[in-house]
């Protein structure tokens, strides 16, 4: 599985509230919620953001609160995958259990710039800076969470396991 | 090799005789947590998958807390989900308007959440219930669903910070301010994926509203879980009220922590968290200059009778500050209720503060005391990232109630002094 796509850049400690904003969460909907992703850091993303593009960040992102709408925005958006120095761990458990690829690496989330255009291969975790030609392997998921990834998150993993 | 106090746990509810760090375990759990905004969207996770029916409608709990009165037609429609959804599955757990609190002062209140238990929520601050000693972690919306449907959650078992507690802290000082000189200290990642495990002499100084207010921010380092051993303090707080057989573990004497940091209570000084992280911490004494235009004393992290009884203190007799508005929101019915009976209510009106019935409301610039652009806020709540009150330019400080009721009066942020 590959994605390809513009590097979305910020920074350190990107979090759920600005990933999408608590005064919209009084619906479930992903696609009315999508409309709101990252608006409280950067409002031109939503027109900007295409299929298979790429968030890079610093450390931490998704720290704050538990919602799972952080996640299924992200993922509403059309991005492909998000590569970053470090997760905050609900929002790490949420990607996979929702199904958005996520990759830590904190050289390529160093060195990548914004508008860069990233492949990412999510068999061997190479991540690829097409702009400028630097390649990256990303930390391995361990194999428990690859199964659960390759089940189709896990609810799928579950009824697999009945 | 020891274990610490949250392997302990883990090994327990899991079948296992020990864990060791960074070991893939299936734990068996007490509690499943949900909330309004949360759970519509475990429910219809749920369904998808084709679960028909709660591994047990006693250990799942669904607290409408956080758009309750609801706020909009929305909102209504997502309280009504959760309503249907615990009416079908007879969930025993159930907390709507009149009966419902602020889900961590009132599941530990209810005695739903006891010592030894392994809990999940879907809600960051699931982690409070470690003050009681048990083990309890913040999920998303699909590992609630999961857990509903089998009573399971896997975890990664982590590895721990201790924290030596010794001394006593001052009169004007609470565990807020511990837990937010802890944060300065450690950074809003300085935990990540650990447990912070509280140990040492000094915790006998600190009551179980100090405990939660204190686990309650361990996410706030992006921390697994905090915990505290079980002592006096907690049997006091759980006999009678625990509607489980309370279990008491302890860290191993040779248990391993990655660090230990030495907290000395005594030290501690009035400390508020700057915008935008909770790590942006100060003295209040050097923010004397900032000038605010609304005061929250509440939530899930400080809306608890010793959070009322601090404000009490500082706001009775006096005049809340012209041109600041301050609003007070005890966190369940039950504190609501002695705060009526205490004289608090009629004491906060009088200053010139609004009282509401239990919401987390304007914590999560939801409703109830949302910020326009330029405005700034000192608030007893968990987090003031960007826009998390209200506009985006708007800003949140973080503090204890002495601390948030002594600046309502002022109108600057204040450190309290007795007088």
């Amino acid at each position: 599985m590959k994605t390809n796509g513009k590097a979305f850049k910020y920074n350190d400690n990107v979090d759920t509230d600005v990933i999408i904003p608590a005064r919209y969460l009084n619906t479930p909907d992903v696609n009315e919620l999508s409309k709101h992703c990252m608006e409280d850091i950067d409002s031109e993303f939503v027109g900007k953001v295409k299929k298979g593009d790429v968030i890079v960040a610093g450390l931490n992102f998704g720290c704050g609160s538990s919602r799972e709408h952080a996640p299924l925005v992200i993922k509403g958006c059309g991005v492909g995958c998000v590569i970053a120095k470090s997760f905050a761990r609900i929002f790490y458990r949420n990607a996979i259990n929702i199904g958005l690829p996520i990759l830590e690496c904190a050289q390529a989330a160093e060195e990548i710039k914004a508008n860069d255009i990233i492949e990412v291969d999510f068999d061997n975790g190479i991540i690829t800076n097409i702009t400028s030609g630097k390649n990256y392997q990303a930390q391995p998921f361990p194999p428990f969470i690859q199964s659960i990834i390759e089940k189709g998150g896990l609810l799928a993993s579950l009824k697999e396991g009945e | 090799m020891g274990m610490t106090l949250t392997q302990k746990i883990l090994a327990y509810h899991s079948g296992l005789e020990s864990v060791k760090a960074g070991q893939l375990v299936s734990a068996n759990l007490d509690i499943v947590l949900g909330n309004d905004i949360t759970t519509p969207v475990a429910i219809n996770e749920f369904k998808k998958a084709g679960f028909d029916k709660v591994f047990d409608k006693d250990k799942i709990a669904i607290v409408l807390d956080h758009f309750v009165p609801n706020k909009d037609i929305k909102a209504a429609e997502q309280s009504k989900q959760c309503r249907e959804f615990a009416n079908i599955h007879s969930v025993s757990h159930f907390y709507d308007v009149g009966k419902m609190g602020i889900e961590h002062a009132l599941l530990p209140e209810q005695g739903i959440v006891t010592a030894g238990d392994c809990i999940i929520g879907a809600d960051s601050h699931t982690c409070t219930y470690g003050a009681l000693g048990a083990f309890a972690t913040g999920v998303g919306s699909t590992d609630m669903a999961a857990g509903m449907a089998t009573g399971k959650a896997w975890f990664k078992v982590p590895s721990a910070i201790g924290f030596n507690i010794v001394g006593k802290l001052q009169e004007n000082c609470s565990g807020k301010d511990v837990i937010l000189t802890i944060i300065g200290k450690i950074g809003v990642d300085g935990a990540l994926y650990k447990s912070m495990e509280f140990f040492g002499e000094g915790i006998k100084n600190l009551s179980i509203d100090d405990r939660l207010c204190i686990c309650n921010m361990a996410v706030e380092a992006g921390a697994k879980n905090g915990i505290f051993p079980v002592d006096d303090i907690t049997l006091d707080y759980l006999n009678g009220r625990s509607e489980r057989e309370i279990k008491i573990f302890t860290a191993d004497d040779d248990a391993q922590y990655d660090e230990i940091i030495e907290i000395d209570l005594s030290k501690i000084t009035p400390t508020v968290a700057c915008p935008h992280l909770p790590e942006n911490t100060k003295n209040a004494s050097e923010l004397n200059n900032v000038k605010i235009d609304q005061v929250v004393i509440g939530s899930c992290t400080n809306g608890r009778i010793e959070d009322m009884e601090a404000a009490y203190k500082v706001l009775n007799g006096k005049r809340i500050a012209k041109g600041v508005r301050c609003i007070i929101i005890p966190a369940t019915m039950q504190i609501l209720r002695e705060c009526v009976i205490r004289g608090y209510y009629t004491a906060f009106i009088d200053a010139g503060a609004v009282v509401s019935t239990p919401t987390c409301g304007p914590c999560l610039g939801g409703y109830m005391g949302i910020l326009a652009k330029g405005e700034r806020c000192i608030a007893t709540t968990n987090r003031n990232f960007v826009g998390r009150m209200g506009h985006v330019e708007s800003e949140v400080y973080l503090a204890s109630p002495y601390t948030a009721a002594a600046s309502a009066i002022t109108g600057y942020i204040t450190e309290y002094k007795e007088a």
